[in-house]
């Protein structure tokens, strides 16, 4: 992974001294709170209904086993020994002391980690798949670019007051993980008609109040021209995204306004004048990149024997089996898995994660993992180069310690917004949807019946679960001070991205469990044979699942 | 007479502020917009951006403007930064000012983005403000302040 030199160390070093200054100066009532907002949204720190938050930022969700360390030691001693693994790859702390902000900083600076511009009206966190560079159906490892962007956003002076937040995700296979259809910028590799790989650049796509995927504003562009085409695009939207309207505001909205023809007319514009300046990538700041995300030290291994071997533990422990059946997936070296660990127990809130278990997982990375580890936009974790023979052991680590739940890419691994319960933007609770669900369906061999299933809830429009992109999506809404939940179904973040229907009326808290069981019932009457959820969805619409569900309810 | 930060100094403004109810300023006072684009020679002027008013009009007389104040109403609009950004790079050497309520936390960027002089809206600010400009010494990205971003200027390959 990247490994910061003198320079990198400084900025983020210069930034903690900056953020102390700009926290004391708060705490001394020099500076006013709505002063203060926007600079400590820039270092990721919320205040919320019972206490701060703070958003950690991992770069495209990689860390390795001593910033993970370094995690449960910041979550027991500035906060109440857990931390929340959020969808934009992060980790969350939910109850830190203001004044001690400065310091949680400072200790992240130790291991190479930082909070910059995790919230607030600027560029977030690039974010990516997953499986990046151990992934069987992978074009090219989208890592470097992750971290070129990584640097040219970070602190860019020219765009840290945006009209609104905004987002870039960077994808390298034909399966997108990455939702790149959903993002402000979604960059997919891609090979042109010539055999070269470059960069499919999409525009405009995006959750929220007005979810809408993403628009073409270039088929194909060379690797060389990312920054400046970025910027080209950044200087457009700061000049004439809205800001007279926060929900109006985000980049989606000016590319429909303009329309994506002229949009990309004001794009080129701006980029004639800097396309081959300075910022242009060179060949040895690419191979810079590239060489910090290199193939670890992978054992020559013969696949047919691990896969045999691992064949028959499978079936001397079936229960073992089954998580390997469900969490692991299949890795481009031979002998090598990657294995998903699932953060999605039942009765704990999605995401969640305790020190003891990060401390206990920095260990096994170790062991089993060169010491490296993802989070994923499902808010798991994943360890990304495990060998076969290993997994066993593994798992046994896994499961005495609640992490082995085999439900990955299944109904009840459940993306999940922290909600009501934490969030003050929150119309709604969503961690207690999110468990009378997990405990209703907790039937394993239903789960897998049912086949990949993503349910996604948000506490609120700003979509921080994702709902529109759930195969079923809930979102929390406020009736007359009431909580009360929507449900739309069909939308999906893959390739074949599409945005969720609303099946109609919404419904009370204590009704939820129900109103899936009807949706899934429905489901299971009418598929056909292998059909997944979606595909069903699809091919007979919404109407027969709008009248079991409400059918049931009158 | 007001004061502001000018070549990372602290020193008096010798301008004259805008008037937006005069039918043509007079020398040595700064125009809005408006008034700017009726004045026949544009030798020696002075001229107030607000946020929506993009610097394009001014492209032809660069080398004859002598100061451009960018105006920051409420410091979280951000469309200024690009202003002088962009006045730098099509070759504004005048003085680039940023006015208003901008906070001394931007001081930073502004200076990235081209900007040469800061008057605050409140005086007794400047002096924090001068010392805020040395917040950061090195950065990413090219900007006006540093054409060359960090990646062509490492010293050495670290990896």
């Amino acid at each position: 992974m990247y490994v910061y030199d003198e320079y990198d160390q400084k900025i983020i070093d210069e930034r903690v001294a900056q953020f102390r200054d700009q926290t004391d100066r708060f705490l001394a009532g020099e500076i006013t709170g709505a002063e203060f907002l926007p600079l400590r949204l820039q270092n990721g720190l919320y205040l919320q209904r019972l206490a701060p938050m703070l958003r950690i930022a991992v770069p495209y969700g990689l860390m390795n086993s001593a910033q993970l360390r370094k995690l449960a030691e910041i979550s027991r001693t500035y906060d109440k020994g857990y931390a929340h693994i959020s969808t934009r790859q992060n980790v969350q702390l939910n109850w830190p002391m203001l004044a001690e902000v400065p310091d949680i900083l400072a200790e992240l600076a130790m291991v190479q980690m930082h909070a910059i511009q995790t919230s607030g009206n600027c560029i977030r966190n690039t974010t990516t798949d997953q499986f990046a560079g151990v992934a069987c159906d992978e074009l090219e490892d989208p890592r470097p670019y992750c971290e070129i962007i990584r640097q040219w956003s970070t602190l860019h002076p020219e765009f840290a007051f945006l009209p609104r937040k905004f987002k870039i995700a960077v994808c390298g296979t034909t399966q997108d993980r990455a939702a790149i259809h959903h993002h402000d910028i979604g960059i997919e590799l891609l090979t042109n008609d010539q055999g070269k790989v470059g960069l499919k650049i999409l525009v405009g796509g995006g959750l929220g109040r007005t979810p809408v995927i993403g628009s073409v504003v270039c088929e194909w562009l060379e690797k060389k021209h990312l920054l400046t085409y970025l910027e080209a695009i950044l200087r457009v939207y700061n000049q004439h995204g809205r800001r007279d309207n926060k929900y109006k505001a985000r980049i989606k909205i000016l590319v429909k306004a303009m329309g994506v023809d002229a949009f990309r007319e004001a794009v080129e514009y701006e980029w004639s004048a800097l396309k081959d300046g300075p910022s242009t990538l060179t060949d040895e700041e690419m191979a810079r990149a590239r060489s910090f995300f290199n193939a670890p030290d992978y054992q020559v291994l013969d696949g047919a024997v691990a896969k045999s071997e691992l064949e028959k533990q499978c079936d001397r422990e079936p229960i073992f089996g089954n998580w390997v059946k469900r969490n692991t997936e299949y890795h481009r070296v031979p002998g090598y898995r990657i294995v998903t660990i699932s953060l999605k127990a039942t009765g704990f809130a999605p995401g969640d994660i305790t020190a003891e278990q990060f401390e206990l997982l920095a260990e096994l990375s170790d062991l089993y993992a060169f010491g490296e580890i993802r989070s994923t936009h499902q808010q798991n974790l994943v360890l990304g180069d495990v060998q076969t023979s290993q997994l066993y052991p593994l798992w046994q680590e896994l499961q005495a310690a609640g992490l082995a739940t085999p439900n990955i890419g299944y109904l009840t691994d459940i993306i999940c917004c922290p909600g009501g319960d934490y969030c003050s933007l929150a119309n709604a609770k969503s961690l207690p949807v999110a468990e009378a669900i997990q405990t209703r369906f907790e039937n394993l061999d239903y789960l897998y019946d049912l086949g990949p299933l993503e349910l996604n809830i948000s506490g609120c429009m700003n979509a921080c679960g994702h709902h529109h992109i759930g195969h079923i999506g809930i979102l929390g809404v406020d009736k007359k001070g009431q909580e009360f939940y929507q449900v739309c179904l069909g939308g999906s973040q893959s390739k074949d991205a599409s945005i969720g229907n609303i099946l109609g009326p919404s419904f009370k808290q204590e009704d939820m469990p129900d109103v899936i069981d009807n949706i899934l019932s429905t489901y299971v009457i009418l598929r056909q044979e292998e059909e997944s959820f979606l595909d069903t969805y699809r091919r007979v619409g919404i109407a027969p699942f709008k009248e079991r569900v409400y059918a049931q309810a009158d | 007479m007001p004061r502001l930060i000018k070549h990372g100094k602290i020193t008096d403004d010798t301008w004259a502020p805008l008037d937006p109810q005069s039918a043509l300023p007079t020398a040595g006072t700064i125009c809005t917009l408006e008034q700017w684009l009726q004045l026949t020679d544009k030798h020696g002027s002075a001229v107030q951006l607000e946020p929506g008013q993009p610097p394009a009009p001014l492209s032809d007389y660069l080398d004859q403007i002598l100061l451009v104040v960018i105006n920051f109403p409420v410091f979280t609009d951000g469309r200024g930064f690009s202003y002088g950004r962009e006045l730098r790079e099509r070759g504004y050497c005048g003085e680039l000012r940023a006015g208003g309520h901008f906070i001394r936390d931007q001081l930073t960027y502004l200076r990235r983005c081209g900007f040469d002089a800061f008057q605050m809206d409140n005086d007794l600010e400047l002096e924090a403000a001068l010392a805020s400009l040395g917040d950061f010494t090195e950065h990413y990205q090219a900007a006006i302040d540093q054409p060359l971003p960090l990646f062509r200027r490492r010293a050495h390959i670290t990896h």
